[in-house]
């Protein structure tokens, strides 16, 4: 078992690389100083509460990814350099969600909380997974699903601070399926605009 | 002319371009499965039997106030609306996921139906 996954307190659903750093986009800083391009706070989806809903999707939509990428590492079935870059993903994701938890305070919401992780083992049929080619094959579809996900809500965010933060979060998202993809071989698509539309 | 006549009954005979519901399947586990599946609860509800259902239905899926207080029945109609803004169709929904093309749309709904036993 690498140090990556390790906290001092044993593994833990939160000890993947869980150092207690929070590191924010320049983007999602400016939201949570208030600093944006307008100088009062965004207002989307005509009413901060519709945007306050959008983001906690897509806060359980990041819970989902770490616990998944959790169950990855402790399933003992990635090479290291696989589980390497698994621990660089699932921090992604964590700073995804310490962003994300923070503009939903930021808007006066309350962040939603994550699942147990049994619960994402049964939903994600954790128990199907028999090797590490399953695991990257699981992993693919989410971040397939996530970025697409994140590319859909822009329309329904009519300040742009926020829409820019979730294309953001998709880039992100689609680097991850990328990798995996080539990972596992998968052809590219072939034709240009194969995300939401 | 009545040949032209003729041509014109043809054409207006032709049915319009059926939905596709296998390319429904393919967009479904592109663009719907990050946060849903056909039988599990994951971010949203599960869609296995959406077709004809109420709003809400799903009886071990936590709505919002606005989805489970909701009288919508998903139907092609409803669908379609509910695809295209689910906000704007559904006040206090917590979906903002929207799917632009009508084209798109029909074929989900088309493989929603079908996986609906419908």
């Amino acid at each position: 078992m690498t140090n990556a996954i390790r906290s001092p307190r044993g593994i833990n659903r939160r000890g993947f690389l869980d150092n207690g750093q929070t590191f924010l986009s320049a983007g999602v800083i400016a939201l949570l100083a208030g600093c944006t391009t307008n100088a009062a706070m965004p207002m989307s989806s005509g009413s901060a509460e519709g945007d306050v809903a959008i983001l906690n999707v897509a806060l359980s939509l990041e819970h989902e990814a770490i616990d998944a990428y959790q169950l990855g590492a402790e399933s003992k079935l990635l090479d290291k350099p696989v589980l390497d870059v698994a621990v660089l993903f699932q921090g992604h994701h964590k700073e995804h969600r310490d962003a994300l938890a923070a503009t939903v305070r930021k808007l006066g919401g309350t962040p939603v909380e994550p699942k147990m992780m049994n619960d994402y083992a049964t939903v994600l049929n954790a128990g199907a997974i028999k090797s590490q080619g399953d695991i990257l094959v699981l992993a693919a579809k989410l971040e397939r699903g996530a970025a697409n996900a994140y590319l859909g809500v822009i329309p329904s965010f009519k300040d742009t601070e926020l829409a820019k933060i979730a294309g953001r979060l998709a880039a992100d998202e689609t680097m991850h399926w990328t990798a995996l993809a080539g990972a596992l071989k998968q052809n590219l698509p072939q034709k240009a605009l194969s995300f939401a539309a | 002319m009545r040949h032209l006549l003729a041509a014109a009954l043809v054409v207006s005979s032709l049915p319009a371009d059926a939905a596709d519901a296998d390319r429904g399947a393919t967009l479904y586990e592109e663009r719907c499965t990050g946060c849903h599946s056909l039988d599990a609860n994951r971010v949203g509800p599960k869609h296995r039997g959406v077709f004809g259902r109420k709003a809400g239905g799903v009886p071990d899926f936590r709505y919002s106030n606005g989805v489970g207080n909701s009288t919508v029945v998903w139907d092609e109609t409803t669908l379609d609306r509910w695809l295209a803004n689910p906000q704007g169709f559904i006040a206090g929904a917590r979906m903002g996921f929207r799917v632009g093309e009508a084209a798109d749309r029909a074929d989900l709904i088309a493989f929603l139906k079908r996986e609906s036993g419908k």
